[in-house]
């Protein structure tokens, strides 16, 4: 992959639209159509795509594994903290209205703190499923004697893209 | 959500006709997936089926579920097939040959139960439809002043059906781990026993 310039300024040039297109559907998914799902699987697209250009150890020092793994369960903790909050506050569990001043203005804020629950989760699982695959790969079948199957995931799925 | 359809006559069977061509594209593109044998194929295919089935949401209106489609189906899951194809065999093994009456006989009859029951079902696109009256009109009266987003998806999703929605979340979360794990733990295996990796590699395939 070290010669594909093309692929690579690409690829540089399409990480940050892309970045910015998932932060725009996690919090615009009150007014248009998106949110912490798809948000979160648009973000890990962009380190996804990072991964099939330059490979998986590069990627693994943007996103090491201390940072994605914790984060699957923190999404989930945001989320259900979320509940807990509003109980101690009064509420039912994930009952939003007693978070602030107005119900309105509760709910919005109970939507916008768990969708970026959902979005840290869906986004930390894709990517270390992701780079889990990729970075098997790479260290286990490097040496492996029949060698059609051992062109590596990187290259293998980076010609689907090409 | 309903497809709330605007327009006259001519936009009703102007979706009508979009809704038959992407049904046969879907009909054809899972034909020649079962037909297929190469496995880098399909899993090019079923992106392509994904893709479809994300327009055909958009013709339903419903671009929430299409927004994931696109992106869950057509995009991650077709990359991650990927990873497990280069990880495992391109090719299909050829299929042992046994008569097919038994299994062509299920098929038959199953198909024709499911075309029974969808008999007594509303019609396509009907107004009347129970799932129509149920809770949708509550919803769509009340969610503005109760919930406040404009989006009644979001609404739905993170506030009435809030739950739901943290069960959800716990299944992505529960189902990450699960696949690290065991990926890590093939690995971790493999390192310690280099000498007899060529033997496990090929019954880990199993």
């Amino acid at each position: 992959m070290r010669l594909h310039s093309v692929l690579r300024t690409t690829t540089k040039l399409l990480m940050p639209p892309i970045m910015l297109f998932a932060l725009y559907v996690q919090f615009h998914g009150d007014y248009g159509p998106g949110g912490g799902f798809q948000a979160g699987v648009i973000f890990a697209v962009a380190f996804i795509l990072f991964t099939l250009i330059f490979g998986p150890v590069r990627a693994r020092r943007v996103a090491p594994a201390w940072v994605t793994t914790p984060l699957c369960a923190a999404g989930v903790l945001l989320y259900a903290g979320v509940g807990l909050v509003t109980m101690a506050l009064g509420g039912a569990y994930l009952d939003y209205d007693v978070l602030a001043h107005t119900p309105l203005h509760g709910q919005h804020l109970g939507i916008l703190l768990v969708e970026l629950g959902v979005g840290l989760t869906v986004w930390a699982v894709m990517v270390s499923i992701f780079l889990a695959f990729v970075g098997r790969d790479t260290g286990a079948l490097a040496d492996e004697a029949d060698t059609d199957t051992d062109t590596g995931a990187d290259t293998g799925a980076g010609d689907g893209h090409a | 959500m309903p497809a709330a359809a605007p327009g006259g006559r001519t936009d009703a069977a102007m979706e009508q006709i979009i809704d038959i061509v992407l049904l046969a594209f879907m009909v054809v593109v899972a034909i020649a997936m079962i037909r297929l044998r190469n496995l880098y194929a399909v899993v090019m295919l079923s992106g392509i089926y994904s893709l479809l089935s994300a327009s055909m949401f958009v013709v339903l209106d419903a671009v929430d579920v299409a927004f994931t489609e696109a992106a869950v189906g057509a995009g991650i899951a077709t990359v991650l097939m990927l990873g497990t194809l280069a990880l495992t065999f391109r090719e299909e093994r050829p299929p042992k040959r046994r008569t097919p009456l038994l299994p062509l006989a299920v098929v038959v009859v199953t198909g024709a139960a499911l075309v029974y029951g969808t008999l007594d079902m509303p019609h396509y696109g009907d107004p009347e439809a129970p799932i129509h009256q149920h809770v949708a009109p509550r919803y769509i009266a009340d969610s503005p002043l109760e919930v406040g987003p404009p989006n009644m998806v979001t609404s739905v999703l993170a506030s009435y059906r809030g739950y739901d929605t943290l069960g959800e979340t716990t299944v992505i979360f529960t189902a990450g781990i699960a696949v690290l794990v065991l990926l890590s733990g093939v690995t971790r295996r493999r390192q310690r026993r280099r000498p007899a990796r060529g033997d496990e590699s090929r019954e880990a395939r199993r």
